[in-house]
């Protein structure tokens, strides 16, 4: 058995709870899945590395972005560089950093980490898969699928659910009208 | 010498007495934990105990919210609900901590028929037909999706109610809410307003009276709601004999007329030493009597008590939310004897009236109304 992080362990229970529904849900094609994709991991890639409550934030037009905790179940540091989605043709793995008392966010430097054994926080006011500009609505409820490209491994492919939301505007609309 | 334990229950002694509207206890910290499954055959929220605190929101679809809508509508309300009735955050939860103590947390989901129109499904319900001695306000009235948020812990139920509501509002807009609560100790009976023993006779075979057993709706149920104002002005001129010929039933023991314990059976046949009967002809629980038991109504009202006007009148009485597997066939017969002649009509008006189907439950990865609009 190894040594889990007290964290990871609650997330792992998550994931096994969830694998145990019989739902259909933990494929790697989740899109097709009839459940509410948000509750929904994707499959573990060869990397051991899946995504638990992935969600986006609904929008009409314009930027958006994607959040989730991302777990690594392998044994090895697994790094994303760069992600995909059919809505926007434009994808940016993002951090959210304080610059000089004002927090602004930016393309995060060599993409995210997730720890072996560990997991990787994806939330508003932090870090971020950001959707530069989406090509239809982002309606609530919708099932928005993604690719996340693995460094040295197999992509992570997910569908995230649409909700509405009403903070993190700050992060991903720096300067906006 | 006064010790934290004592100083920490005279606070809050002090601070319900002050604030409460009713008499209840805090929960205990067993009673925050408490979870009650969401999954399964049926919706939890019917067959489950009734816990102290109720919402019901009626919401109404929006302009152009058809099938497709509703159907992301319910994976988000579904999800909450899986995740909040088990002491889970709700996905992208803003308050996450308030999540923690579930207290007994129940969701359920109703179908008015706006809903099956806007799916371009045929409704399982129809309207009720009028009652004379209804006075219907649209306000508490109807409604296309009804949520009854139910625990044993105030706080459990708000944040409840609003993270289900953030994930509503872009596809209805609130009709109406209407808020309850239950006194006494938990289980099937607990007194009105009036100060009445309320929901003794209620069925064992949920199979035979509740639950529906029918394509689409097999393991679900209909909801009958109705806002009963009560009139305590009235009422309080009304000495304790008036009061218990009224309902048929002894106001320290709910026990019918003839008997001695709120069990026994009432004896509708008995006659007092001037030959009437000592259950009134017009007593509410002669009128409200099924002698068939698969054909009774589960009944689970809670009480409502809604501030004071300037001149210190209360705007208090009962939402009655019965489930019945036939509202045609075992609510109405009821209420149309009621509606006749129950003595309790003079202190009692309905002013809402809502009918819902209540869909079946779901297995994990489902969602609520799967069969009928999937």
């Amino acid at each position: 058995m190894p040594v889990f992080s007290r964290h990871a362990l609650v997330l792992a229970a998550a994931v096994v709870a969830l694998a145990g529904c019989g739902g259909g849900s933990t494929t790697a094609t989740a899109p097709a899945a009839t459940t509410a994709a948000a509750a929904a991991p994707s499959s573990p890639a060869a990397t051991g590395l899946t995504i638990t409550d992935p969600w986006v934030k609904t929008v009409k037009k314009g930027m958006t972005a994607a959040f989730g905790t991302l777990v690594n179940n392998g044994d090895t540091d697994v790094t994303i560089v760069s992600g995909t989605s059919p809505l926007s043709p434009t994808i940016e793995l993002h951090e959210v950093v304080d610059s000089g008392g004002k927090m602004v966010m930016r393309p995060k430097e060599g993409g995210f980490v997730v720890p072996a054994r560990g997991t990787h926080q994806l939330q508003p006011g932090g870090d971020h898969i950001m959707l530069m500009g989406v090509t239809e609505e982002v309606k609530p409820g919708a099932k928005v699928p993604f690719t996340l490209k693995v460094k040295g491994g197999q992509p992570l492919e997910f569908s995230a659910v649409g909700k509405d939301f009403a903070g993190g505007e700050e992060d991903y609309q720096p300067g906006h009208e | 010498m006064i010790s934290r334990r004592g100083l920490l229950a005279g606070g809050a002694a002090t601070a319900a007495g002050a604030f409460a509207r009713h008499e209840t206890s805090p929960p205990t910290h067993a009673e925050r934990a408490r979870v009650e499954p969401f999954h399964g055959p049926h919706q939890a929220g019917v067959a489950t105990p009734p816990q102290v605190h109720a919402v019901f929101v009626g919401f109404d679809l929006r302009e152009g919210i058809g099938g497709e809508a509703v159907v992301r509508l319910m994976h988000l309300l579904t999800d909450d609900a899986a995740r909040l009735t088990q002491g889970r955050p709700a996905l992208a939860d803003t308050e996450p901590e308030l999540a923690a103590n579930p207290a007994g947390l129940t969701v359920t989901f109703g179908f008015g028929e706006g809903l099956f129109e806007a799916a371009k499904v045929d409704s399982p319900i129809r309207p009720l037909p009028a009652f004379e001695t209804d006075k219907l306000d649209k306000r508490w009235s109807g409604g296309d999706l009804l949520v009854q948020v139910c625990a044993d812990d105030g706080l459990t139920v708000a944040h409840a109610v609003r993270m289900l509501v953030k994930d509503a509002r872009s596809f209805a807009r609130v009709r109406w809410t209407q808020r309850g609560f239950r006194g006494g100790t938990k289980g099937p009976t607990q007194r009105n307003l009036m100060g009445q023993v309320d929901g003794t006779v209620n069925p064992t075979d949920l199979d035979q009276a509740v639950w529906i057993d029918a394509d689409g709706m097999r393991g679900g149920t209909t909801m009958v709601l109705r806002r009963i104002r009560m009139h305590l002005e009235t009422w309080d001129a009304a000495d304790r004999v008036a009061r218990e010929f009224t309902i048929g039933r002894r106001l320290d023991t709910g026990a019918p007329l003839t008997g001695r314990a709120e069990r026994d059976d009432p004896d509708f046949e008995r006659k007092n030493h001037l030959g009437f009967p000592v259950i009134s002809e017009y007593a509410h629980i002669r009128r409200a009597h099924v002698t068939d038991p698969a054909q009774r109504i589960l009944r689970r009202p809670y009480n409502y008590d809604e501030g004071l006007t300037e001149d210190g009148e209360s705007d208090s009485g009962l939402l009655f939310a019965s489930f019945q597997a036939d509202i045609a066939r075992q609510f109405v017969p009821i209420q149309r004897r009621l509606a006749e002649g129950d003595l309790l009509n003079e202190w009692v008006t309905a002013i809402g009236s809502a009918v819902f189907a209540i869909p079946p439950g779901c297995a994990p990865g489902g969602w609520i109304g799967e069969g009928l609009l999937g």
